[in-house]
């Protein structure tokens, strides 16, 4: 009984310190018309031009930077199944080397490496970086999904199978590996999703006008707006990353009972 | 079968199959990572010199890395030792089991929940005009100026945010992973649950502990994005990636060897935190056997 009152305890505390700063914010945002709860602040955000422009730069962003991740990383996932298993723990290493390199140095890096090249001197040159970051940034995430989809669908049986019956790479990728990796496809997808829309640091090195940096920039001239968009963001981040946690949860089950 | 093996086996096929990935690596990853590691020590003129480590000396540097090293030790030690009894409290069986599956979800959630908005989140809180700044004054409370949300402690708070989370995050399978009979024998032998803690579960949970306790400080040493929504960049000291994002956006051509200097600085420590973690995390994988 005693262990129970202490389990409590920590949760109460807990919560309120995480759950403060959440409330905060959403009073915060509304409090934009003095005296009274209002949606000013969204009504203002939504309306103003900057917003759009650079929600949508970063939506189109994450788009190609998962389109991208996923045509660099399927191959690569597969033929570490497939046809070189040994090289696993090559790959294993190399794809938790984004956490030893903060973004502020790989960006740092990147403009250093590239500087007065057509990466850094054109828009389409530094696009290319901001997306090439992304795909760094992404990388221990996106490839442990992808890594983690073709373990449980035993890819290699499945490729062999469909070997024997004739099948050649192109039609066994399209036909038998990518509809059955989907969901982790998914939410490897959404976790891209999540860091590219919110990611600041790159973004506003390479001069991108992206939504990070607008964010930042917002809360230089306006007081509640800043806290509106906080909303918003938060309700992007945050239902992206529990749709995986579902997601995941799902798929560790089929996994279980595959597996058995 | 012949065309089975032929796919297989071929070398060449894997090596085609893995070029584009790798390629992608060595022009994004590994050749700026080695160039800052080479650049460091070359002057403008190419030749060998240790003149652009040696600016690391200067006052406001070493400042600077005192400062993070600090920042990033309270948040990995502090949000470690809460995020442990979080931990705790999401695998007793003391709560119901939908209230711990929503504390994963939301620890999953909230450890990622950095940069500006969660920057944003805490001035809205305890900024001047914060929620709670504002409530505190009305009963009579005034926390500035003696705290302030810009200075080490705000930081660190904030910090916490996601530091906390994250301890949870690896900490709870594995306080989970205590075998039930460990428990059982140590209370046979006649020992409290105080003894068992301290001399049974502590000592098994110790390498997992330090190795998470490790990854919370590189997490904390490479944050950018939070510290620079909260001090705007400027103000005295700054935490380190502020000083090399500032080597970037102001004129390079300046002094370029410091901010190679700089950022090598930056990968040792991140590569002695996260080495130091990955060491410690297979001591703990025995215990998990």
């Amino acid at each position: 009984m005693r262990r129970g009152i202490w389990a409590w305890l920590w949760l109460g505390a807990g919560a309120l310190y995480f759950v403060v700063p959440l409330a905060a914010t959403l009073q915060f945002s509304l409090q934009a018309r003095r005296g009274e709860l209002s949606l000013q602040a969204y009504q203002n955000v939504l309306a103003s031009p900057a917003f759009a422009a650079s929600f949508m730069f970063s939506l189109q962003t994450a788009v190609v930077t998962i389109v991208a991740s996923t045509l660099l990383l399927i191959p690569t996932a597969y033929i570490i199944h497939v046809a070189a298993p040994r090289l696993r723990t090559v790959i294993d290493v190399i794809v938790v080397l984004p956490f030893v390199i903060p973004p502020v140095v790989l960006v740092f890096g990147l403009a250093r490496t590239y500087v007065r090249t057509p990466l850094t001197d054109s828009h389409l040159g530094l696009h290319v970086l901001l997306v090439a970051g992304y795909i760094v940034l992404s990388l221990p995430y996106m490839y442990r999904s992808i890594d983690t989809g073709m373990r449980v669908i035993a890819v290699r049986q499945l490729a062999e199978a469909a070997q024997s019956l004739g099948a050649g790479a192109w039609l066994i990728m399209t036909r038998i590996i990518m509809p059955n990796i989907v969901p982790s496809l998914i939410s490897g997808g959404f976790i891209t999703f999540a860091i590219v829309m919110g990611e600041f640091t790159i973004a506003a090195l390479l001069a991108q006008p992206a939504f990070g940096p607008y964010m930042s920039l917002l809360a230089s001239s306006k007081v509640y707006e800043p806290s509106a968009l906080t909303v918003i963001s938060l309700l992007l981040t945050w239902g992206s990353i529990v749709i995986i946690q579902l997601l995941g949860r799902r798929a560790g089950g089929v996994g279980r009972t595959g597996g058995a | 079968m012949q065309h089975v093996r032929s796919i297989m086996r071929g070398r060449g096929r894997v090596a085609i199959a893995l070029a584009p990935f790798l390629l992608f690596l060595a022009a994004f990853l590994f050749w700026p990572a080695t160039s800052i590691i080479v650049e460091s020590v070359l002057d403008r003129q190419r030749n060998l010199t240790l003149a652009n480590l040696m600016q690391l000396g200067q006052p406001f540097i070493m400042a600077s890395f005192v400062y993070t090293m600090q920042l990033s030790a309270v948040t990995a030690v502090g949000g470690g030792m809460l995020g442990l009894m979080l931990a705790y409290a999401t695998v007793s069986d003391a709560l119901p089991p939908a209230l711990r599956d929503a504390m994963t979800t939301f620890c999953g959630v909230a450890s990622n929940f950095a940069g500006v908005p969660l920057a944003f989140a805490f001035i809205a809180t305890l900024g001047q005009l914060g929620v709670v700044t504002q409530w505190l004054r009305g009963i009579g409370i005034a926390i500035y100026p003696s705290f302030s949300l810009y200075g080490f402690w705000g930081l660190c708070l904030t910090y916490l945010y996601f530091q906390i989370p994250l301890m949870t995050l690896v900490m709870a399978p594995a306080i989970a992973g205590l075998r039930r009979e460990w428990r059982e024998a140590a209370t046979s032998l006649g020992a409290s649950a105080a003894t068992y803690w301290w001399r049974v579960a502590l000592p098994i949970l110790m390498p997992s502990i330090l190795a998470t306790t490790a990854l919370l400080f590189g997490n904390a040493f490479g944050a950018h994005a939070t510290a620079f929504a909260l001090t705007g960049g400027g103000s005295q000291t700054s935490v380190v990636t502020i000083l090399i994002g500032a080597q970037i956006s102001s004129d390079a051509l300046a002094n370029p060897g410091l901010g190679n200097a700089l950022a090598l600085g930056m990968i040792v420590v991140m590569t002695l935190a996260i080495g130091a973690s990955s060491a410690l995390s297979a001591v703990a994988a025995r215990w998990t056997r």
